[in-house]
């Protein structure tokens, strides 16, 4: 059976790291565990480094709106006052790390990005053992290769996150959810109705469900007067209400715990055109879907009026008829990148796309 | 078809016989016709330097590539040779990215200048590299959308030099970098083979090689279109410009913006002497005496600009502003602008000679680390005039100086070197935006360490184990892919190239 360690600092990760190294054991990095169960299972795990004891805000600068926080922290534990890290988290109790590891996002990444446009620095901790930073604590900065940006969305096939800087901002003075029914032969118009509007949304969400009238949500936030201004400006365009909190599916994943979930990725103007049983960012192109019935086949659906579609989760007897993946160009340079930081394959083996 | 073999032969930097470039001259002539090859002496030298002027190599061989498939040839054939190769956009670049080598071929993609798609409904352009980036927007404006990233440089920078270098400009501190608003690229790999990184919807699956790509100064392959986000037009924009008796003011108020939570589109500041250049070579009309203009610029919706523009002339005022002009029409903020964007090139009516540098501080640290710029100009008996980005602690000092006066550049040199050091002591960067390049691959050890960059050469050798794709460009010491670190490597510097 695999061990289980959890370091408290990044010397005492990289201590360990490099005596895993030596021993050749193959790695699992585990945070919360929110996601334990995303992406293809690991070939192989003799030891999993659990982060939950890196954790704590190690800086907080207000006055240039940057954080350095510890990869265990959880997400909703910070607090920056009237300052914010400004990343959703569909799962309660996620590391920070883990939300980087999988670039997870949120309905307001219409505004915000995602981890990947929020990190500014990051530490992490090769395959080897060696402690490595790239980026750093200001915004704006293009000195050397952009490395955080390769380790966001590595699922832990590249090293060991231990410390993340992120961009801040400030949280607003005002937000509001202006939420409408929308019949499924309108929703290209509407959503085109919006982006027209220049009201520029926090989040454009919809709820799709398979039976059912599809929902449009759009997120709102700023000034006080700004806000109010722009809320009745869509409520009137929606024809649709006006209200200070989110609809209860907003922000969540549309699938239950043991249920395959497939995260969907797909051009502005084919999100109407999307099978039924979809939810999330119309306004970015990302959305989330529960796959139920022919499994196989409404995955080739997806795929088909999508650029991507990846199982995220599904129970272990579908996943093994399942391509989890999908098509991923590039897969061979990939491959390649891997061979680099990881050549012995330790970290993760088997867990990302193409077999990485 | 080539197929290049993987293992390294020779170091980087290894002079080829001028055969080797001579025989590539005749091969790609035949391969992609004689108009795209230039092996004229003369002609070679029109590409001998990027926008960082005082480092020039004529390079060996130049192709002018016309689509995809001229890239590809060329990168196959300078692979099997073992000729090293740099890209080249609108040569702008302002750390000598683009620099040529003597024994290697510059692949020209200004001429690929197709617009080839812009989506409004997708919110997206597909665009070849050398297309121009204000063209971008001009090409948009009509649907209602623009491409954010705006370069000071923007009606003669191309999109592939962008890419490159993950150019900035004024209106990054709210949109974000070239990075976040670019969404796939077609590249040339520098073993020649095509790769889409990226695509039309954000996330794509795998390893964001994407991400890695740009800001990768042409070191990871050569972009041959680019597909990027566009943004919608703001329903309202204002902007104001206010003076200041000093800097140190200036930045307070920045401070004090930044900290009640506004979020401008733009802050931008001048000191005195930058005001001096820009007023003689544009006229435009900053307030006279100013120790400092500060533009501040808001945009999006109608009611929210509005409520915030009203706070920012407050704490302008409250910090200090001697006089406040606020933009009553498009002509008059075109003219607040015109003074900030051709600052550099003003600089030219005061000084023959200038260095630029781009470092990059928190924020907060401005009122003392102008103050601190100022000891180190009169140190080294120089004058530094500040244009930056305030809002995201860039920096821009120019650092004047006469060539002809001997000595002088030397000395600018040296108190150019001092202001890097103190951006790194304020816990900065060596570069906010024009990129570390040839210039500044030097002080890429002050910032980073032997392992840090070691790791960065890791995804170097995944795309370029040859290291065949602009040599000598962000790294300090080359290396070979699979080398031990700390080894000795060939010296990179081309013998007979004229470096200087
Ligand atoms: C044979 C086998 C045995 C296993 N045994 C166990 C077990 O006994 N107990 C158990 O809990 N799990 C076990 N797992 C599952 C383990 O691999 C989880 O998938 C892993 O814990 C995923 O992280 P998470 O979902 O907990 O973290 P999340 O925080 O949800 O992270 C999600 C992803 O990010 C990566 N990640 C998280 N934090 C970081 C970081 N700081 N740096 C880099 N990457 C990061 C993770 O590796 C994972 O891919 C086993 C798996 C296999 C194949
Ligand atoms: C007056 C002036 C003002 C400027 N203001 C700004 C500013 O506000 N913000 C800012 O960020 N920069 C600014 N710059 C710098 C410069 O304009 C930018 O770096 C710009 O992106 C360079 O584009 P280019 O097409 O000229 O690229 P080049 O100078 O030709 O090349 C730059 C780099 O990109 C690589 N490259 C070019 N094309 C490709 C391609 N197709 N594929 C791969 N690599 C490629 C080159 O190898 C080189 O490393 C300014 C420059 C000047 C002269």
């Amino acid at each position: 059976m695999d061990d289980v360690v959890a370091p408290a600092t990044t010397e005492e990760a990289a201590e360990i790291l490099r005596e895993a190294a030596a021993a050749g054991l193959a790695v699992v990095i585990r945070g919360a565990g929110t996601k334990i169960d995303w992406g293809t299972p690991p070939r192989r795990v003799d030891l999993i480094v659990d982060t939950t004891r890196l954790t704590g805000v190690v800086e907080h600068a207000a006055g240039d709106l940057i954080a350095v926080v510890r990869a265990g922290t959880p997400l909703d534990s910070l607090d920056f006052g009237t300052q914010q890290l400004a990343l959703d988290s569909p799962l309660p109790g996620a590391t920070v790390g883990g939300t980087v590891a999988v670039n997870t996002s949120g309905p307001r990444r219409l505004l915000y990005g995602t981890a990947r446009d929020l990190l500014i620095g990051i530490t992490v901790i090769r395959p080897d053992g060696t402690i490595t930073r790239s980026g750093g604590k200001v915004v704006k900065n293009v000195a050397g290769y952009d490395l955080g940006k390769l380790y966001t969305g590595s699922y832990g096939t590249l090293g060991l996150i231990t410390e993340c800087v992120f961009r801040l901002h400030p949280v607003p003075a005002a937000r509001a959810f202006v939420t409408a029914a929308v019949r499924a032969p309108d929703l290209a118009a509407q959503l085109a109705a919006i982006r027209a509007e220049q009201v520029v949304p926090s989040a454009v969400e919809i709820d799709a469900p398979l039976d059912g009238p599809v929902t449009i949500a759009v997120l709102i936030e700023g000034t006080a007067e700004g806000v109010h201004d722009r809320a009745a400006r869509l409520e009137k365009l929606l024809g649709g209400t006006v209200s200070d909190e989110p609809p209860a599916w907003f922000g969540a994943y549309p699938w239950p715990a043991d249920g395959v979930g497939v995260k969907v990725g797909v051009a502005l103007s084919r999100v109407a055109g999307l099978p039924p049983g979809v939810r999330g960012s119309a306004g970015t192109g990302v959305l989330y879907a529960h796959l139920t019935g022919d499994i196989p086949a409404r995955l080739a659906a997806f795929r088909a009026a999508a650029e991507y579609a990846v199982v995220l989760t599904a129970p272990p007897s579908v996943r093994d008829e399942l391509d989890m993946w999908g098509p991923v160009p590039g897969i061979e340079l990939m491959r390649r990148v891997k061979d680099q930081f990881d050549p012995d394959h330790r970290f993760a083996p088997g867990r990302f796309a193409g077999g990485i | 078809m080539f197929r290049p073999k993987l293992d390294a032969e020779r170091p980087p930097g290894y002079v080829e016989p001028v055969t080797t470039l001579k025989s590539l001259a005749t091969a790609l002539r035949a391969d992609l016709g004689a108009d795209r090859v230039i092996d004229d002496r003369q002609e070679l030298r029109t590409y001998e330097c990027d926008g960082l002027a005082h480092y020039k190599v004529t390079p060996g061989l130049v192709v002018l590539a016309r689509d995809t498939a001229d890239c590809v040839r060329t990168v196959k054939a300078c692979c099997e040779a073992r000729v090293p190769f740099v890209a080249r956009g609108s040569g702008t670049g302002l750390s000598g990215g683009a620099l040529p080598r003597a024994d290697g071929v510059l692949i020209v993609t200004a001429k690929m200048r197709e617009i080839v798609e812009v989506s409004p409904a997708d919110e997206r352009a597909v665009v070849q590299p050398g297309v121009i980036n204000l063209d971008v927007s001009k090409a948009s404006a009509a649907h209602g959308y623009y491409y954010a990233p705006d370069p000071s440089s923007q009606q003669i920078c191309s999109i592939g030099g962008n890419v490159a270098e993950n150019s900035g400009g004024a209106h990054c501190l709210k949109y974000g970098f070239t990075t976040n608003h670019v969404l796939g690229a077609r590249v040339v790999t520098p073993d020649g083979e095509v790769v889409e990184l990226g695509g039309r919807a954000p996330d794509s699956p795998g390893y964001d090689l994407l991400g890695a790509f740009v800001g990768a100064e042409g070191t990871l392959g050569v972009a041959t279109e680019v597909t990027v986000r566009l943004t919608r037009l703001p329903e309202s924009v204002r902007t104001v410009l206010a003076g200041f008796e000093s800097p140190q003011q200036a930045g307070a108020a920045t401070s004090a913006i930044i900290a009640a939570g506004v979020v401008p589109a733009a802050v931008e500041m001048m000191d005195a002497l930058a005001i001096e250049a820009a007023e003689a070579a544009v006229a435009c009309g900053y307030p006279p005496g100013a120790g400092a203009v500060l533009i501040v610029e808001l945009d999006g919706p109608a009611a929210e600009v509005a409520a915030q523009f009203a706070q920012v002339t407050a704490l302008c005022e409250a910090n200090g502003a001697t006089e406040l002009r606020i933009a009553r029409t498009p002509a008059e903020r075109a003219l607040f602008w015109k003074g900030r964007k051709s600052a550099f090139a003003a600089v030219g009516r005061i000084s023959p000679d200038y260095i630029v540098q781009d470092g990059v501080i928190p924020r907060t640290a401005l009122p003392e680390v102008l103050r601190r710029i100022d000891e180190i100009a009169a140190v080294h008996g120089v004058r530094v005039a500040n244009v930056f980005h305030a809002g995201d602690g860039n920096l821009h000092p120019l650092v004047l100086f006469d060539a002809a006066v001997p000595g002088a550049d030397l000395h600018a040199e040296e108190a150019s070197g001092a202001i890097i050091d103190l951006c790194i002591e304020y816990g900065g960067s060596i570069t906010g935006e024009h990129g570390v390049g040839a210039d500044k691959a030097k002080y890429m050890p002050r910032m980073f360490t032997d392992d840090d960059l070691q790791t960065m050469q890791l995804l170097r050798c995944a795309f370029d184990p040859l290291g065949l794709a602009n040599p000598g460009k962000i790294f300090p010491t080359p290396r070979l892919c699979g080398e031990v670190p700390r080894k000795h490597s060939a010296n990179e510097t081309p013998a007979g190239a004229d470096l200087f």
